[in-house]
């Protein structure tokens, strides 16, 4: 594995080992002293054309804890304002000799392109591209998944897990990226969303699909391990997505009561951020249930691993 | 002028005869023996009738550092046109006599092919109100094909008083079709790989949708409406509908949607990014069949070269468009010659009759037959060479075939009884066209 650009890439056995890696880093970073040695004298940017504290910030924690030194290089005060081309962006960060380009950008491909055009050397790893993957995201979901509902989670897949994703499937790079993964690790996926917000073209995707949450929620579709919420921008209802943000909400928010019909041990996650009272309340958000703080620290751990194995192998000259 | 005896060449694909050319006209066709002319070794070779094309981005004026007339004319030369359209969407827009008048000078002064300017139907390209549309066709360019191409003659009184009005000097207006509301942000065919890619999709129903509404239109004014790059299998259907009822449509489709499908998209390269965009095999087949039975006219190319920098880019801010000119003819062979769903005959009807009947070109598209004005193309099918865009005569290196290894090659073009192309390379441009 040379980049990582779409959880697509990754086999079963990739996705276990990048979670079972995790899960070791994760065990350091219970330690008094979090810092390893692993990744000295290594260069990591963390390339962002679009606002994305917490996952910067979560990429940066991760190179760091690994003692790479971390470039962050966003659009804003940076040449990219002034109109810099990705392709000169990417020459200037060759020339400076960075070994992983974490980047985020606003249009969809732009990573794979950053990979294959030739412009720069080093490994992509896909921080975010417009509408289409999310992959560090997905693999802390799976991590988060594994952690909570499987008892012996080193080496395990989730086979016979039952996830409902809901929300703006459309627009979603979390969405895709984890359709992929869940159903690579053997888990059951449940897309749940208005009509407006289903991709035409789906037909052929590993999973189901739903309009109606509540029968969803009520077991329609088997029993829920979890449920996970997606951001709904408000703006999409100007677009006519929606009629409204309240109707939305009512019928496919996830409120108290929608909760409480859940299978007991069922997890609520949302990758954040949360538009509180609009796809999610706060009863729901602050539940027992609830892994979405969690999920921030496992991004941490997942990061971590990720890109140990893409630049740990390129170091030894082997596929990692 | 000079005067040329091509030997041995197979009229339409049929028996090898010679071809005498003489004073810009055919003077012979049959066996010539020492007439004195420059002899063209055509053994093996295919005669058609220089090809036509209705849609080409010269981007001259305003875009000379995508295109010129000059390097348009001779890419097209070189891909075996001896008449180009030259779209409207320049800078400033061609909706005045002044600039069409100037892109047709352009093209005689630099003799390569014949250049016949394509009006804008509206000011600006703006869709709001007429361009002077007589004043176009009583200009010295004499313009017959009028549109918007790039954008789509959406509002339905403006596109019904277009088709109305060019009646008045045997026009056709060339719709662009693309529904404008459903296609904002589009950036690839809607389907299964859009999906997946994470990328806008360009439906095909807003294709069609247009097409539907034009050919009632057209139907119930009684005007003449061409249909520029069909890409879709209900595009198909829907003029295959219209031709039934005795609509005057005709249609044209690219030779990039012959042959290509939206599963390019997934390198992310912007070579494949174009409007309307690749679709699915199962379009392209059906594009095939329609132009294999007359349902789609015409091939055309919509030759749309662009600065390197435009397509070295990450997808969604990419131009769309692909270069054609120099590849097109080959493309056909692959995809409907070779495949065995048009003859040669059908190839000069689709690629030099028919487009020069619907863009009223008097002089082109004509048989090869003594006393006929001398526009040829000849052409080697069992050539076979790879397309390096950096060799092509256009100064766009967009080419969507780039690596490719084509089928059959153009050995000489002759002009107005002039080889503009000789031996597969440029010869010599015409010094004094023709009126």
């Amino acid at each position: 594995m040379r980049h990582l650009l779409s959880t697509a890439d990754l086999s079963q056995a990739e996705a276990i080992q990048i979670l079972d890696v995790a899960d070791q880093m994760a065990a350091t970073q219970k330690r008094e002293i979090k810092k390893l040695p692993t990744l000295r004298g290594r260069t990591v940017v963390n390339l962002f054309y679009e606002d994305s504290t917490r996952t910067r910030i979560s990429f940066e924690a991760a190179a760091k804890r690994l003692s790479a030194d971390v470039i962050n290089f966003s659009a804003k005060g940076s040449s990219v304002s002034k109109g810099e081309s990705l392709k000169d962006t990417a020459l200037t960060l060759k020339a400076m000799g960075a070994d992983a380009v974490v980047v985020r950008h606003s249009v969809s491909g732009a990573p794979h392109r950053l990979a294959h055009a030739g412009w720069i050397d080093g490994t992509i790893v896909n921080a975010g591209d417009g509408t289409h993957e999310h992959p560090t995201q997905a693999l802390l979901d799976a991590y988060t998944l594994r952690q909570r509902l499987v008892p012996d989670a080193i080496g395990a897949d989730l086979k016979g897990k039952r996830v409902a994703i809901v929300g703006d499937v459309l627009h979603s790079r979390v969405a895709r990226s984890n359709v992929t993964l869940l159903n690579t690790l053997g888990a059951e996926v449940v897309l749940v969303t208005p009509p407006t917000l289903l991709p035409v073209g789906i037909d052929h995707w590993p999973c189901t699909t739903s309009y109606d949450l509540d029968d969803v929620v009520n077991g329609g579709h088997g029993d829920l391990d979890a449920v996970m919420m997606l951001r709904v921008q408000r703006e999409r209802m100007h677009d006519a997505f929606f009629p409204s943000a309240r109707e939305y909400s009512r019928r496919y928010g996830l409120d108290a009561r929608r909760m409480n019909r859940l299978p007991e041990g069922a997890l609520v996650m949302h990758p954040g951020p949360m538009n509180r009272g609009l796809e999610i309340t706060a009863e729901a958000a602050d539940s027992p249930r609830s892994t979405i703080v969690e999920q921030v620290a496992n991004g941490v751990a997942v990061r971590m691993a990720v890109l140990y194995l893409l630049l740990s192998g390129q170091a030894e000259g082997k596929d990692a | 002028m000079g005067s040329y005896v091509i030997k041995g060449a197979r009229p339409l694909g049929g028996p090898a005869t010679d071809i005498l050319i003489e004073d810009g006209l055919v003077t012979q066709v049959g066996p010539v023996t020492a007439s004195g002319a420059q002899v063209i070794d055509a053994d093996g070779l295919i005669a058609l009738p220089g090809l036509v094309d209705l849609h080409t981005h010269l981007r001259e004026p305003g875009r000379e550092d995508a295109e010129t007339v000059e390097t348009g004319t001779r890419a097209a030369a070189m891909g075996g046109w001896t008449a180009v359209h030259a779209m409207a969407n320049t800078d400033p827009v061609a909706d005045t006599a002044g600039v069409v008048e100037q892109v047709w000078r352009l093209g005689r002064e630099y003799g390569w092919v014949d250049v016949r300017p394509v009006g804008a139907v509206t000011v600006g390209l703006a869709g709001e109100r007429l361009a002077e549309l007589g004043a176009m066709a009583d200009s010295a360019a004499g313009v017959r094909v009028f549109s918007d191409d790039g954008h789509c003659v959406w509002d339905p009184v403006l596109m019904r008083r277009a088709l109305e009005y060019v009646k008045a000097f045997d026009g056709v207006v060339a719709q662009h079709a693309q529904e404008p509301r459903l296609t904002e942000g589009a950036q690839m065919h809607e389907g299964s790989v859009s999906a997946e890619l994470g990328l806008t999709g360009w439906p095909a129903v807003a294709e069609e949708a247009i097409i539907a509404r034009d050919v009632l239109l057209a139907g119930h004014v009684g005007s003449r409406l061409h249909v520029c790059h069909v890409s879709t299998a209900g595009s198909v259907e829907i003029l295959r509908w219209a031709k039934g009822r005795g609509i005057d449509v005709t249609a044209e489709v690219t030779p990039h949607h012959l042959l290509l499908t939206d599963e390019l998209v997934r390198s992310y390269d912007p070579v494949f990014k174009v409007n309307p965009p690749l679709r699915t095999a199962a379009d392209v087949q059906a594009v095939r069949e329609a132009l294999a039975d007359g349902t789609i006219d015409i091939v055309a190319t919509d030759h749309a070269p662009h600065p390197v920098e435009a397509k070295d880019c990450e997808w969604g801010v990419a131009s769309m468009g692909m270069t054609g000119l120099e590849t097109a003819l080959s493309i056909v062979q692959e995809a409907m010659v070779d495949t065995g769903l048009l003859t040669w005959d059908q190839v000069a009807d689709r690629m030099s009759v028919k487009p020069a009947r619907i863009g009223r070109v008097a002089s082109q598209g004509r048989p090869i037959a003594a006393g006929e004005p001398a526009h040829l193309t000849l052409v080697d099918p069992t050539a076979r060479w790879e397309c390096d865009p950096a060799t092509q005569a256009t100064m766009g290196r967009n080419s969507p075939v780039r690596g490719r290894t084509m089928h059959g090659r153009v050995v000489a073009t002759i002009y107005a009884g002039r080889p503009t192309v000789l031996d597969g390379v440029l010869n010599e441009a015409l010094s004094e066209v023709p009126l």
